[in-house]
């Protein structure tokens, strides 16, 4: 537990989420999601949670990110939000 | 509605803020949390069933009827993302679209008319993009190394990080690869949409029917010190190879599912044209 | 004044989680296109199971796979050594229901553009008031 690492990728990842909210294009959002995910997956295996890091790996920032994707492919691009 | 969200959210913020100056020092080894009940878990884990991962062995045999029941939530978003979206195919005629492979002239055939397959005439979809030979050779290779791994986290969550779950998605999101480098018509060729059904159907059976072999040779439901006699090993050892037992289950399930829910968003239920 | 400075500087990491809370639930309230709320929504999810899987953390201790399991007979297993399973056995029961809703809120949000042929909050409003 270096606290100065989890200091770090905590700032990072509060910077994701808002960015992932605030970008106009959705496909931007989408991928900024699939970033925010891996950071989370980082802080999870500094705090020692090795199980629930490989799962958010896999799922979140793997699986998760593909599905986005495809439904923005499938709906339209572009927001004014 | 922004005004109003932002008064929830700060007045939420600010009672948690409130609350969480009560909350134990972080990282703190006698905080409540440590030391009610994980202290057996961690003591009596070997001794029991034998299974060095203590997180594995807590969620498919200390609590393994949460994990059940986790299972069948998964089983029930495929199917219902398919009600949702999957449209039957007699609804519109089909139209094809062909290309010539020497001269790159396409051609566009309606009504469901359709060339048999030659050399000539390859088939494409409708948004269409030339085939990149290195995107496609390159996972060509890459998807059975993959799938090997994926089997592998499976079997080996007894003694490293990993177990049914995340194997199961490995699993998937290799045919995922499939779909995306190649068509998706490739990857439905591979495994068909009537094989990925009946396929997330036969994990959460064999999870259950685990439970429900374990009941019928008189002990409790999911309670695998009854496979001893089945197996003709040790009370213990039968626990453990009872907890490997439902993870391939788990692992079919989840690979089933991530395929199902992919190919139906991707699609819009039509299963023509993937991303 | 200082027992507040030090309260404050000893939880830092509870004001992180709470402030990412508190961003997913204002974006699912006040965000207009479909597509941020979900995104909204699975920050929220997330950055709950980091707060429960903080909760486990125990200072100087390892992860929660027993060493040595195999080898001697009757090894000695002390609880403060590892830290505490329990918390990351419930959030994987946890991510995994996240991506099952992902996908049926994606596939929601898929036939409501197939209808109304618009993601934005407002603009389906007002089509279906108008009907």
């Amino acid at each position: 537990m270096i606290w100065p690492i989890d200091l770090a990728i905590l700032t990072l990842v509060v910077i994701a989420s808002i960015g992932a909210l605030m970008v106009k294009d959705l496909l931007g959002a989408a991928i900024l999601f699939g970033s925010y995910s891996f950071m989370m997956c980082l802080l999870w295996s500094i705090m020692g949670a090795v199980d629930v890091a490989f799962t958010e790996a896999s799922v979140g920032a793997g699986v998760s990110t593909v599905f986005f994707v495809a439904a923005v492919f499938r709906t339209s691009r572009r927001t004014k939000d | 509605m922004r005004i109003i969200g932002l008064i929830i959210v700060v007045v939420t913020g600010a009672l948690l803020i409130y609350a969480a100056t009560d909350f134990p020092a972080w990282s703190d080894p006698a905080s409540p949390a440590s030391t009610y009940l994980s202290p057996y878990y961690i003591e009596k884990t070997m001794e029991e069933t034998s299974v060095p991962n203590i997180v594995t062995a807590v969620l498919a045999d200390y609590r393994g009827f949460d994990t059940m029941f986790e299972t069948t939530v998964i089983f029930s978003a495929g199917v219902v993302c398919f009600f949702l979206l999957r449209i039957p195919r007699r609804e519109e005629p089909e139209i094809r679209y062909y290309r010539h492979v020497l001269t790159g002239v396409t051609i566009q055939l309606k009504e469901g008319y359709k060339i048999p397959p030659s050399a000539d005439f390859e088939r494409i979809d409708a948004v269409w993009t030339p085939p990149d030979l290195i995107i496609k050779t390159g996972c060509r290779i890459l998807i059975p190394f993959i799938q090997l791994f994926g089997l592998y986290v499976i079997a080996h969550g007894h003694h490293s990080p990993g177990g049914g779950f995340q194997g199961g998605v490995i699993l998937g999101a290799s045919i995922i690869l499939l779909a995306i480098s190649h068509d998706l018509r490739t990857a439905v060729r591979r495994m068909s949409e009537k094989l990925i059904a009946i396929l997330c159907a036969v994990g959460v059976s064999i999870y259950a029917g685990t439970g429900a072999l374990c009941l019928l040779l008189k002990q409790n439901f999911l309670d695998y010190s009854a496979l001893a006699g089945v197996l003709h090993v040790d009370p213990i050892t039968a626990r453990s190879h009872g907890i490997l037992m439902v993870e391939i289950g788990v692992g079919i399930a989840v690979l089933a599912t991530m395929i199902w829910i992919y190919n139906n968003i991707s699609s819009a239920g039509r299963y023509r044209q993937g991303l | 004044m200082t027992d507040l400075i030090s309260t404050v500087v000893a939880k830092y990491n509870y004001w992180i989680y709470i402030t990412l809370m508190m961003i997913g639930l204002y974006a699912m309230i006040a965000k207009n296109n479909l597509v941020k709320k979900i995104v909204g929504m699975n920050i929220f999810q997330t950055a709950i199971i980091l707060f429960y899987v903080s909760i486990g953390v125990k200072k100087g201790a390892t992860i929660p796979i027993l060493e040595h399991a195999h080898g001697h007979e009757h090894h000695v297993v002390h609880a403060v050594d590892y830290i505490n399973p329990l918390p990351h056995v419930l959030m994987l029961t946890a991510i995994v229901v996240g991506v099952a809703t992902l996908g049926v809120a994606l596939a929601l949000a898929i036939r409501i553009y197939n209808n109304y042929n618009t993601l934005e909050e407002d603009e389906i409003l007002a089509q279906i008031r108008e009907k």
